[in-house]
């Protein structure tokens, strides 16, 4: 919020005579926001946003269609604008042409046709290769052009859609054209900027984060060469869904789940993502990745340092990422890896009705491939609360459906005062936090079924967030940008959260690649037997997919 | 599926409803909130349909209460439709007759335990919302001070009963104008001298919006009258030129400030149904429409002309700083 009050610029009215006399005619903060008034939201400041890799997927289908469902919530300032780079001979209107199309189909909000205007409006596309040094420099006239014209105020957030390879060039040619340096800017003519006013930039840059601990400090390294770490927004999308951050509303806004939170009570923990799709055009991306480098060590350890950290201090970034350092660095690895993990690639099968292929005959997968599209681990947390209590994380493709969850499974009652067989089939408490599809909390818990016998029986208890309120609530990635350009960081992990989890991860990339080969298992079959015999070992089941 | 219960009571509504989620295999429940709607015959399908689609966003259990012919015999009809409209249910109400005077009577045991309960009127607002028998059941009382008759009437009436947990669609219409006036000063700009709200006559948003500037910005604020559609100018003197806001077609807002280019905004006029669910997202009491209000009706003002509806709040300089600063600790504090 700070940031959105301060940042900026307050060009207003031609430059007086005396600049000296400015930073007495300037009110910083703004006196039409009040803490109390809830009814306003949050807007970005006057920017450009430069998207890399505008024709990319991604953009068609989530970062396009977001900034309009932005600009329609009222949530974009006025002149905001937004260039595409690419290396499609195109005009503005081409650009214009398909981010109109990827609204049409892809907007969750209803289209209105003077949001668009003022969407379109603000459009460049600039051509070019990332080599091209006329064509950044195009780049930079283009967005300066525009800070005239629209009075984006020399604020720059960029976009990398691109592959981590084309990150050194387009980093190194944003600080060649320029484009990366805050104190270059001059106020374009006719407006005037404040004594002390500095305009911001922000680099945005999806998943992978490296494929190992040594490559993700290199991607930092060159990230971190031009851009300085609070500039650079690393965007786990997992974390702008509104079950994730409900997490913590459910922990720390409540108090009846803070008791039973820890190794007292829980016996232990799941958490689950299953895809029901194959690797798709994604070939030439999988082979090499695998499951664990492409899904554990974002999202599913993120969803583990939500679920076991500390009460952050305060809601900020500073405090949040603090807790969640904590948590991951204090992450065990079973002792023995060949039986604390596993993994399995999937073979010919049918999958809900449809014949698919395997694994190895996907087309651009070499038929020898080792990589994993199956992964499970066992993790332990070394602090006080969690001591003992295992946390499983496993991901796979091809598995019966799509799900993602996180199940805390707790102990069973100390003594139950019925006779046995009344129990028979009273399982574990739980409660499941369904992260998608169909979002919401589920609790467990026995119930006496009707009858004049004594027995008891699982039931569920059920708040169904996705029913009724995700029809209005922002995309993740809506939630994500709109971040970006305020500049509140809490949501985008930072680069120690990324090494922790290599750190995690490595080991066990390490021990697989060396000794372990992935097991079979076949399409829409919940995984292969070796990951079942892991949680045998342990006396435990998975969850049914 | 649809219910109609003529002649009944309200046990056997809620028999009905209890049958018909059964049915439906436990729909309808999780249900947020109830929605008390006090409307009329004629203005009750709108009424239904927004509140049925601000539903979706939380999903609720609506009631629509129509009292007819009183002096019939008493009688009570009920409409109900689960599985419908969307999450929540709906019934609506028809009493005829002397139970009409006692319409709370009949509502209480339809309220949805443990959740709050919120009573919208779309037409005209009772004299005092708080204390009307449908307005004592709610904790947020909605009402349209555009919708009565009297705008600056009935606008006098809410001042003078306020009770917390009061709100009006008058100003629940302002909020774009707000967003985007907030964030037109979310960038520095030089001190504001003075500002002019322009607005169709009987217009509430536009006197809420001038009270709101004026407390807000501690400056003279001068509400006068346009040919609409709703606000169409709200302008700044400021000791380094212009800030104006204009929108003339009640769509698309043009942003203009001395020595920038022009820019333009989508700012649309929002209907009932957004408008209530904007008001059911928040149901703790609305102190800045509270204060709003007030300073409207304050010795702050000055009716320049009071036929044209024109009129200038004068500036203040309440510690804003400090009132923030207060909630925010009570933020921090929780």
């Amino acid at each position: 919020m700070s940031e959105s009050v301060t940042s900026g610029q307050g060009a207003s009215g031609p430059a007086p005579a005396n600049p000296a006399a400015l930073p007495d005619q300037q009110v910083k903060e703004n006196p039409l926001r009040d803490p109390r008034d809830r009814r306003i939201p949050r807007v970005a400041g006057p920017c450009v946003l430069v998207m890399f890799g505008v024709t990319g997927d991604l953009a068609r289908k989530k970062l396009l269609p977001a900034i309009y469902d932005l600009a329609n919530r009222g949530l974009l300032p006025p002149g905001f604008s937004l260039v595409g780079f690419a290396r499609r001979d195109w005009e503005d209107e081409d650009f214009a042409q398909l981010t109109y199309e990827a609204v049409k189909q892809h907007a969750r909000t209803p289209f209105r046709d003077t949001v668009w205007q003022q969407v379109s409006e603000g459009i460049r596309f600039v051509q070019g290769e990332f080599d091209d040094d006329d064509a950044f420099d195009n780049l930079a006239e283009t967005v300066r052009a525009l800070d005239a014209e629209r009075s984006t105020g020399g604020n720059y957030a960029f976009y990398l859609s691109i592959p981590p390879k084309a990150f050194p060039l387009v980093v190194q040619q944003l600080k060649r054209s320029g484009l990366s340096d805050p104190d270059a800017y001059t106020p374009p003519e006719g407006q005037q900027a404040w004594a002390d006013h500095r305009p911001w930039r922000r680099v945005v840059i999806e998943k992978p984060f490296g494929h190992d601990l040594k490559s993700a400090r290199e991607l930092n390294d060159i990230l971190a060469a031009v851009f300085p770490p609070e500039s650079v927004f690393r965007i786990d999308h997992y974390l702008g869904k509104e079950t994730v951050q409900n997490i913590l509303a459910l922990r720390f806004a409540n108090t009846m789940y803070e008791p039973i939170w820890s190794r007292g009570y829980v016996d232990h923990v799941q958490i689950t993502m299953a895809e029901d799709i194959g690797i798709g055009g994604r070939a030439g991306y999988y082979d090499g990745i695998g499951a664990a480098r492409d899904v554990i060590q974002n999202h599913l350890l993120q969803l583990l340092a939500l679920t076991a950290m500390e009460e952050p201090v305060a809601f900020d970034a500073d405090s949040l990422r603090a807790e969640k350092e904590k948590v991951l660095s204090a992450v065990r690895l079973p002792a023995d890896l060949a039986t604390g993990t596993a993994r399995g690639q999937y073979t010919a099968g049918w999958q809900g009705g449809q014949e698919v292929r395997g694994f190895l005959e996907e087309d651009g997968i070499p038929p020898d491939s080792r990589t994993e599209t199956y992964a499970a681990v066992r993790l332990g947390v070394g602090t006080r609360r969690w001591a003992g209590v295992p946390f499983y994380l496993r991901a796979g493709k091809r598995l019966p459906r799509r799900m993602t969850e996180i199940a805390m499974m707790f102990q069973r009652a100390p003594h139950l005062p019925f006779a046995a067989t009344d129990t028979k089939e009273l399982g574990q408490n739980a409660l499941v936090i369904r992260v998608q599809p169909d979002e919401g909390v589920t609790v467990r818990f026995g119930s006496k079924v009707p009858g004049t016998a004594m027995e008891v029986r699982d039931v569920n208890m059920d708040f169904a967030y996705g029913e009724s309120f995700t029809e209005s609530s922002p995309e993740a990635y809506e939630r994500l940008l709109l971040d970006v350009l305020i500049g509140d960081p809490p949501l985008f992990p930072r680069q120690e959260e990324v090494e922790l989890s290599w750190r995690i991860l490595d080991p066990i990339e390490d021990f697989w690649a060396e000794y372990t080969k992935p097991d079979p298992y076949t399409a829409g079959t919940s995984g292969p037997a070796s990951a079942d015999a892991l949680m045998a070992r342990d006396g435990r089941v998975w969850r049914r997919l | 599926m649809t219910i109609d219960l003529t002649d009944t009571s309200t046990g056997a509504i809620y028999e009905a409803l209890t049958e018909a989620r059964r049915r439906l295999g436990g729909a309808a429940l999780g249900m947020v909130l109830t929605l008390i709607v006090e409307t009329t015959e004629a203005a009750q399908y709108d009424a239904m349909r927004a509140a049925n689609q601000a539903g979706r966003e939380h999903p609720c259990r609506v009631l629509g209460v129509i009292t007819r012919r009183p002096n019939a015999e008493s009688r009570l009809d009920a409409e109900i439709r689960v599985g419908e409209t969307g999450p929540g249910e709906t019934i609506l109400l028809r009493m005829y007759g002397a139970v009409g005077q006692h319409a709370d009577s009949v509502l209480a045991p339809l309220l949805v335990p443990d959740v709050p309960v919120v009573t919208w009127w779309p037409g005209q607002a009772p004299e005092v919302p708080s204390q009307s028998p449908l307005g004592a059941l709610a904790q947020r009382r909605v009402t349209d001070s555009a919708a009565g008759d009297g705008v600056q009437r009935v606008l006098a009436n809410l001042a003078a009963s306020y009770k917390p947990g009061d709100t009006d669609f008058g100003w629940t219409r302002l909020t774009p104008w707000r967003t985007l006036l907030a964030a037109t000063f979310d960038v520095p700009h030089p001190p504001v001298a003075r500002a002019e709200v322009l607005a169709e006559r009987d217009n509430p948003s536009g006197d809420f919006l001038a009270a709101w500037l004026s407390l807000r910005l501690g400056v003279p604020v001068r509400r006068a009258v346009s040919a609409g559609p709703g606000i169409t100018d709200v302008r700044f003197d400021t000791a380094n030129g212009k800030i104006a806001i204009s929108r003339h077609d009640g769509r698309t807002a043009t942003l203009s400030k001395t020595g920038e280019p022009d820019r333009r905004v989508a700012l649309h006029r929002r209907d009932q149904s957004e408008l209530l669910a904007e008001e059911l997202r928040r149901l703790d009491p609305d102190e800045v429409y509270a204060e709003s209000l007030a300073w409207l009706f304050s010795d702050a003002r000055t009716d320049d002309d009071h036929e044209a509806d024109t009129f200038t709040l004068i500036g203040t300089t309440i510690p804003v700083g400090a009132a923030g600063a207060e909630a925010e600790q009570e933020i921090a504090d929780q």
